[in-house]
């Protein structure tokens, strides 16, 4: 099975070409530039380098969120139209899964939570445990305050690895902490995901059956839908959009 | 290669996700348009996160309609047309995006497309394009006079120095308690009323092709609100008959002026506000007086607004000019000619 994967969700870009688990190519990106205008460039220079052309993919994977907005879009539209338009597979995976999964395979046993730096103070944050060859969720992922997720850590007392983006004030929240002493937290590198953990993620995964309905995990509704319906409790309705 | 000319047109930019089949430039296939503004009607005007989050919901179901309605496959086509700019980014990146793996995946040609040219095209379905031409382009974001010395070439001879035409509408709209967007509604109102506030004509009289609707939004809002104050209402259509007759005079006093200055052989009408009634008839019926040899193509009034098919039109012809983009084209928001 030729598979492509594709993650941009947050500051780098991954992306990789899989034969079943066979690493064929990979390339990662962390330049902080538009995603946009590597994705297809990527993607159109790993598939010449294995000597394939488009229509041999099998299957498409891709992260699908949380992270940036517009990362994940980028992604998710690239990866639906050309599952769509291949009409091949595609399967979504968690963007915190991705480096999550990775992490937890090493420390078998130990929880591993992955953070995704949300703005004020909040985190999308899950939780990730291989156990028995199986990796298991331990935190769901979900958009949450920092220090919700302290914690969280806090009430379970377990050892716990934290990975993902972290800045000054996460540091200093956790070094206050009572949980502090539960929590690893590992190096800046062990953030990067890698596309082709994705794509092993994604090869034994369950295929999109509604790929027209397929969308990104943003894991929050907009502030203007928010408002909106507060306003108007009851009145949300099924679809916004019609065709003329 | 493929022996049709089929233009596989893609458009995001705003509020309508839209995927169109084009054939020789001039005939519709099929032009899918899946329109957002009863979820933007609910915040007064277009939220962009909401927008970009719509278009990633209907764009394969547009592409996958657009091409069964117009009975070929990817293999019948020549190109694949995609809106590039002007418009909000995060809209424009999800047809960019799927426009670019529909190219790679098929091994067709990507054209560049201004969401401008399009609204020109737009008219292209009513008339063959003889040169040197001129455009009058009124929108929801612009307000341009564009002279076209030869095919697919835009000069801007005047636009806007604030608000957009349609702009302007949207927001007195809102003032009248009219749901976004306004522009049809006050159309309609117009018809039913007189200019009796007599609202300024802004840089009519101004040796420019430039227009300003600021100050008559101002003007508007003004008159509104102070009878308010007083405890009077005014009549409605009044009210919506005189701003009509302000944004009309300048828009088509500045084009006949602009046609006094650059003899051409056709004038075109487009953009949405180009779906103005009082703005077709009036310029129709001056353009045939005045200038008898300037032929007037008014944009379709199912084209006026955003729509695959009108970039098709343009892309078909950009195809042409040989304007190719590769797998690194990017949104453009701030494009412009
Ligand atoms: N009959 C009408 N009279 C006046 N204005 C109208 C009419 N119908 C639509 N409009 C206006 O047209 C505008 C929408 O046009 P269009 O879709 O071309 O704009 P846009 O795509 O948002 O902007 P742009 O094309 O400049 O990027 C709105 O402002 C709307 O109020
Ligand atoms: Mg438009």
């Amino acid at each position: 099975m030729k598979i492509l994967a594709i993650d941009t969700s947050n500051h780098p870009l991954s992306i990789a070409i899989t034969d079943d688990d066979q690493l064929i190519a990979t390339t990662t990106l962390n330049l902080t530039k538009n995603h946009s205008i590597y994705v297809m460039p990527t993607i159109e220079k790993l598939v010449a380098i294995a000597g394939w052309q488009p229509a041999d993919l099998d299957r498409i994977v891709v992260a699908k969120g949380p992270g940036s907005y517009t990362g994940v879009r980028i992604a998710v539209t690239t990866a639906k139209t050309l599952a769509d338009t291949l009409q091949i597979d595609l399967v979504g995976v968690s963007s915190l899964k991705v480096i999550g999964a990775h992490v937890a395979q090493l420390q078998a046993g130990r929880p591993t939570i992955v953070i995704f730096n949300a703005r004020r103070n909040n985190v999308f944050a899950a939780g990730y445990q291989a156990q028995q060859g199986q990796m298991n969720e331990w935190l769901a992922q979900q958009h949450m305050s920092f220090e919700d997720l302290l914690q969280l850590v806090e009430e379970r007392q377990e050892a716990v690895s934290m990975v993902g983006e972290f800045d000054a004030q996460f540091d200093e929240q956790v070094a206050q902490s009572p949980a502090h002493s539960l929590i690893t937290r590992l190096p800046a590198n062990y953030a990067i995901p890698s596309a082709y953990d994705l794509a092993i993620l994604g090869r034994s995964a369950q295929p999109v059956t509604q790929l027209d309905e397929f969308v990104p995990d943003y894991l929050r509704i907009t502030e203007a839908e928010a408002n909106w319906q507060k306003k108007h409790p009851g009145e949300l309705k099924q679809s916004y959009v019609r065709e003329v | 290669m493929a022996s049709r000319n089929l233009i596989l047109a893609f458009e995001s930019s705003c509020d309508e996700t839209s995927v169109s089949v084009v054939e020789d430039g001039h005939k519709i296939l099929s032009n899918i348009i899946a329109t957002q503004i009863d979820s933007h009607q609910r915040f007064g005007g277009v939220v962009p996160e909401v927008a970009s989050r719509h278009h990633i919901e209907q764009i394969t179901r547009c592409l996958d309609e657009a091409l069964d309605q117009a009975n070929v496959t990817y293999d019948d086509l020549k190109a694949v047309a995609i809106t590039y700019g002007p418009g909000l980014v995060g809209s424009l990146l999800v047809g960019v995006s799927a426009a670019k793996a529909v190219a790679w995946a098929h091994h067709l040609p990507l054209v560049p497309v201004n969401h401008m040219a399009g609204h020109i095209y737009a008219a292209r379905f009513v008339n063959e394009f003889v040169f040197p031409q001129m455009a009058l382009l009124v929108s929801g974001g612009h307000t341009e006079i564009v002279y076209m010395k030869d095919e697919y070439s835009f000069e801007i001879l005047g636009e806007t120095r604030d608000d957009a035409a349609g702009e302007a509408y949207d927001k007195i709209g809102r003032v009248l308690g009219v749901s976004y967007p306004a522009g049809k509604t006050i159309d309609e109102w117009a018809h039913a009323g007189h200019d009796t506030f007599h609202f300024p004509r802004a840089m009519e009289k101004d040796h420019n092709y430039d227009f300003s609707f600021s100050g008559l939004k101002s003007a508007f809002i003004n008159t509104f609100h102070n009878a308010e104050q007083r405890g009077e209402t005014l009549d409605r259509n009044d009210l919506a008959a005189s701003f009509q007759q302000s944004v009309v005079d300048v828009l088509v006093e500045k084009t006949l002026k602009a046609l006094q200055q650059y003899p051409v052989k056709q004038l075109i009408l487009a953009g949405g506000v180009a779906a103005n009634q009082g703005l077709r008839e009036r310029l129709e019926a001056d353009v045939t007086r005045q200038f008898p040899t300037v032929t007037l193509i008014k944009a379709p009034l199912k084209l006026c607004g955003d729509n695959a098919a009108m970039i098709g039109a343009a892309g078909e012809v950009a195809y042409r000019k040989g304007q190719r983009a590769d797998m690194s084209l990017n949104a453009m928001p701030g494009l412009s000619f």
